[in-house]
């Protein structure tokens, strides 16, 4: 009978919503608000033909380089005939404009609804081409194929792999609604995968990329379910007496660490994507959580408050040896390791202020990353370049990104929405 | 497509008052040209696997029903205070709190029928997942107390909503001190 009511009220905002021009998705707008030291001067030529089509490539094509903050672009206005291959561009034409590389296209329809692209990428000082490529596509794969040109230059110039053709998951809050988003890693195309009148937290890429993990409390208590992404099937991963929490795959796909409380505390478990096979992976009167794999699938980092503080700890699953790897501050938590295998990102509370630190495993060298005051949530990108965060702004949440060295920083921002505990999914196969 | 999309969710709202909702997108991974993918990803597209019914609650114990003792909702009887307080970084039950723990405590002694969840929560301050295990603590620590005074185990599930769900809004001591609490709820009422 409530059930009526609340439909009945509902039906203009329904009526609304249909006659909207636009859904209200919760696309992220994301700025750059600091940028690296020096950036690399590369002028985009729109490519020949470009305009027949309505979306532009090289627009989001420049717009994913200037995002990753290493880049500006130059401006390409004035040189006639425009250059649309590498033997069209000239030294001469490029060193007042103080271009370090220019990439020039083409596309043409070749039949069929199909465009072939071509673009090559050129080093404007010794006039060299640096890499080329021909894709063959529908304009419906065009925003897709401008994310892989822009992953193409970015490896040629950076010697790092691009990750413009990454997603990323984040959970928006409207009012009493929850809902998992998935986007393209430059905020577009949004896409809802769950929608849910109690909070939904910890989404987790399967690094095949084919599943999100994420805890629910729709059962009036924390659940762990596995959804797959193509189907929006999901099945309860764990669902034991008490709370279940955490996810966290190993890099296999195969598993996940999750913290159940079945046996009396918060604890560490590793459990069959399927959900079977539960079993307990470490033991400790306090309380054990936050468990991520390193990228070699050998260890686990942790938080644990064992010593009296929740810290970070590393278990050698081989050895089972628990090593405390955090040790100023009595506030460490959040360990995700880099997928460079070189250290981990974790938030530190410094004299009441939540900030995000990286620390490397070798030297054991703390950097702090952000100054907070509420930052969490750290993810990685696939390339270790970039920490996507939650972050507050005028008593909202919104997202955050930070480089590894600390100097690149976005804000990723949707309109009339509380957004956190962002994801970064995985390379695409 | 987005419209369909809206109105299809919309209707299947309307209709199912589901709380919960899940989705598969239209495909955001566009495959390589030729390959056999595309179709797959085609397929998936439209409705979306939407899953029907009420969600329950299943959270164990005895459907108490009507068994439950009509105490528990009486504003003069201790049992229906139902929120316990904590201290800042603190999983201790405060001595305020005591006679009301064991108005519970004696009540689930004496109604082995009767079952309760204790919610822990936390303030907003911190690690989402660290504050899930806190307010497990502050859940636990209610528990100990219970069966030392009659409870049995059985008898009470401790879950934690983290900072998830709190009772005040705003981001001062003040509000802070009114969400860091563990709640009793009773099974079946």
């Amino acid at each position: 009978m409530r059930c009526l009511r609340l439909a009945r009220f509902l039906l203009p905002f329904v009526a609304l919503a249909l006659l909207a021009a636009a859904p209200a998705r919760a696309q992220l707008d994301i700025d750059i608000i600091g940028g690296s030291g020096t950036l690399t001067p590369i002028a985009i030529v729109p490519f020949e033909n470009e305009n027949n089509w309505p979306l532009g490539i090289t627009g989001i094509v420049g717009a994913d380089l200037v995002r990753s903050g290493l880049f500006k672009l130059v401006d390409y206005a004035g040189i006639v005939p425009r250059p649309t291959r590498a033997e069209d561009v000239r030294a001469d034409d490029w060193r007042s404009r103080g271009a370090d590389a220019v990439v020039v296209g083409s596309m043409r329809a070749v039949g069929e609804g199909r465009v072939e692209v071509r673009f090559a990428l050129v080093d404007a000082v010794k006039v060299k081409q640096l890499a080329a490529m021909t894709y063959v596509v529908t304009p419906a794969q065009f925003r897709a194929t401008a994310h892989k040109i822009a992953d193409v230059i970015y490896q040629a110039l950076t010697g790092d792999v691009g990750v413009f053709s990454t997603r990323i998951a984040y959970i928006a809050k409207q009012g009493p609604r929850y809902q998992l988003y998935v986007a393209e890693a430059d905020g577009y195309n949004a896409q809802v995968i769950v929608t849910s009148n109690e909070p939904l937290l910890s989404p987790a890429w399967s690094p095949d990329g084919t599943r999100i993990a994420y805890v629910s409390l729709e059962n009036k208590k924390p659940v762990v379910y596995v959804q797959s992404l193509e189907t929006g099937r999901r099945q309860v991963l764990a669902n034991f007496r008490g709370s279940n929490s955490a996810p966290a795959w190993s890099p296999d796909s195969r598993r996940l660490a999750v913290t159940l409380t079945k046996d009396g505390g918060s604890q560490l478990f590793l459990i069959n994507a399927d959900g079977s096979g539960v079993q307990r992976l470490l033991s400790s009167p306090g309380i054990d959580t936050e468990a991520n794999f390193t990228p070699d699938g050998k260890a686990v980092l942790f938080t644990s408050d064992r010593g009296g503080t929740p810290q970070i700890y590393r278990l050698s699953l081989g050895s089972n040896a628990v090593e405390r790897m955090t040790f100023e501050g009595g506030y460490n938590v959040s360990a995700r390791a880099t997928p460079d295998g070189k250290g981990f990102v974790f938030v530190r509370r410094d004299g009441g202020r939540f900030q995000l630190a990286i620390q490397d495993f070798a030297t054991r060298q703390v950097q702090v990353l952000t100054a907070g005051p509420q930052d969490e949530s750290p993810s990685v990108s696939p390339n270790s370049k970039l920490i996507l965060y939650a972050a507050e702004q005028g008593g909202r949440g919104i997202l955050a990104a930070v480089s590894s060295d600390g100097r690149v920083k976005q804000r990723l921002v949707a309109p009339a929405t509380d957004v956190r505990e962002p994801a970064w999914g995985p390379l695409p196969r | 497509m987005r419209k369909f999309l809206i109105a299809a969710f919309a209707v299947a709202f309307l209709a199912g008052c589901q709380s919960t909702e899940t989705q598969s997108p239209a495909p955001i991974e566009e495959p390589a040209p030729g390959s056999a993918a595309a179709g797959a990803a085609a397929g998936g597209t439209a409705g979306g696997a939407t899953t029907s019914g009420v969600t329950t609650s299943g959270i164990g114990g005895t459907a108490a029903g009507g068994g439950l003792s009509p105490a528990l909702k009486d504003p003069k009887n201790i049992l229906s205070k139902r929120t316990i307080y904590f201290d800042y970084d603190s999983f201790v039950v405060k001595d305020d709190y005591r006679a009301q723990v064991e108005a519970h405590a004696k009540y689930l002694q004496t109604t082995r029928a009767a079952n309760i969840t204790l919610q822990g929560h936390t303030d907003e301050r911190g690690s989402r997942e660290y504050n899930i295990a806190l307010g497990q603590k502050r859940a636990d620590a209610v528990k100990q107390l219970m069966r030392v005074l009659g409870a049995t185990e059985i008898q009470i599930e401790t879950v934690s909503f983290g900072k998830e769900k709190p009772k005040s809004d705003g981001h001062d001591e003040s509000a802070w001190a009114q969400n860091r609490r563990v709640e009793i709820i009773y099974v079946g009422e």
